[in-house]
């Protein structure tokens, strides 16, 4: 690993000056990317902010139906939390099926949003959920926060601070793992609710996670894995690897957006 | 340079060290305790899994500068005296290992497996066993007698 500093910091305050004072400063959570990627020399930031330490910016509290879960929630306590439990099943189950266990009791639910890795699982769960996505400075609908491979709508010194999931009447997600990485081949998250009825794809898009209207089309108003079967999935604009094929996931997306439905 | 302290097997322990220092390189390099092993450069294999209060985690992906104050177990710190802790003896009982790289992070991940599943009173199957083990890889013996290990120990801790 280059030569970095460490910062632990004690309020958004903190971090913003120490953004300010570092030449390329990256913020750091559980790190069980960002680490990762600094020991392979894909990454060398100047200085590294931990935001763990902030006050509030870890553990999940609710409002009426509605979870606030902190930024620096590990995936751990997400699947283990109670309210996240009764009111987001779906959710407390996406998050304890990311990685392996060690990685689930360090990397943290904002670290997996801010990266947007176009096979992680949480970007697909909280797009599904209609998730709102709480900042030092504004409040971003999922709709527009992830806009692509890596990339999300924060601007430079922005800081996810939390992330707010209203309970949906129905909602689940399955994944069909790449064993080695433990990432997801393809994940489908679909839900129903007040938001509407929505399905998102994660580890398929060549622009990384995407709504998938068919499939949206066609459960609304019919909630059930059979209204999917006249529904044809393009593998126009998904990603081709040695793991599978654009075809081979486009399939993916209809067997695991059954399957999510039959387990909703 | 950064001074850190924390508690490493239940003794105090302070060191200078850079910043972007791992845990796994201060265990192994500074306080010499080799038995937290290093066996991918991806954090992939958990050969390195250490608990950091009481958690088990890759010491490889983790700075040891953030952990001002923690309290760690290494597989140095399990047995109580001459004697080993169960999960350790039961490796040993059932063959759980051929060449050993991966049983330190074997060990310390299925103590952690096996405490959560007591603490939340669920029952630890070998299908659970297999899928808690998930961040672990042996390349030698197929995982068998690894899960024979704990499912042994389980049922003595």
């Amino acid at each position: 690993m280059y030569p970095t500093k460490y910062t632990k910091a004690a309020s958004i305050d903190d971090v913003l000056a120490a953004l300010a004072a570092g030449e390329d400063a990256k913020l750091l959570a559980g790190g069980q990317t960002l680490l990762a990627t600094m020991k392979q020399h894909l990454a060398a930031p100047s200085d590294l902010i931990d935001v763990r330490a902030i006050d509030g910016m870890s553990g999940v509290t609710t409002d009426g139906d509605t979870l606030v879960i902190g930024a620096a929630t590990t995936h751990a306590d997400v699947a283990g939390n109670a309210d996240v439990q009764r009111l987001c099943p779906a959710l407390a189950s996406l998050a304890g099926g990311i990685g392996d266990p060690a990685v689930r009791y360090a990397g943290t639910i904002g670290g997996s949003i801010a990266n947007n890795d176009p096979a992680a699982d949480y970007p697909a769960g909280l797009l599904a959920l209609g998730a709102t996505i709480v900042t030092n400075t504004r409040e971003i609908a999922a709709d527009d926060f992830f806009e692509g491979l890596f990339t999300t709508a924060l601007d430079e010194g922005e800081i996810i601070t939390a992330v707010r999931v209203t309970a949906p009447a129905k909602a689940a997600y399955m994944k069909f793992r790449q064993p080695a990485s433990l990432f997801a081949l393809v994940g489908v998250c679909v839900a129903d609710g007040a938001g509407g009825t929505r399905v998102a794809v994660t580890g398929a898009g060549e622009d990384g996670v995407f709504r998938h209207e068919g499939l949206e089309a066609a459960l609304s108003g019919n909630w059930a894995a059979a209204a999917t079967e006249g529904v044809s999935v393009d593998s126009d604009g998904l990603m081709s690897d040695m793991h599978g094929s654009a075809d081979y996931r486009a399939n993916l997306i209809k067997v695991l957006a059954k399957r999510a439905v039959d387990a909703s | 340079m950064t001074n850190i302290n924390m508690t490493v097997n239940g003794k105090a322990v302070s060191g200078d060290v850079p910043d972007e220092t791992l845990l796994s390189e201060f265990l192994r390099e500074n306080l010499r305790l080799t038995g937290t092993h290093v066996g991918c450069d991806t954090s992939q294999c958990g050969a390195c899994v250490v608990h950091v209060d009481g958690k088990a985690i890759k010491s490889c992906s983790t700075l040891a500068v953030a952990l001002e104050g923690a309290d760690v177990t290494t597989i140095e710190g399990l047995a109580n005296g001459g004697d080993l802790h169960p999960m350790q003896q039961a490796f040993n009982d059932n063959h759980g290992l051929q060449c050993g790289f991966c049983t330190p992070g074997m060990i310390m991940t299925s103590v952690d497996m096996v405490n959560r599943y007591k603490a939340e009173g669920k029952e630890l199957t070998s299908d659970a066993i297999r899928d808690e083990l998930e961040g672990n890889i042996c390349r030698c013996t197929g995982y068998h007698n690894i899960v024979k290990s704990v499912e042994d120990a389980a049922s003595k801790m």
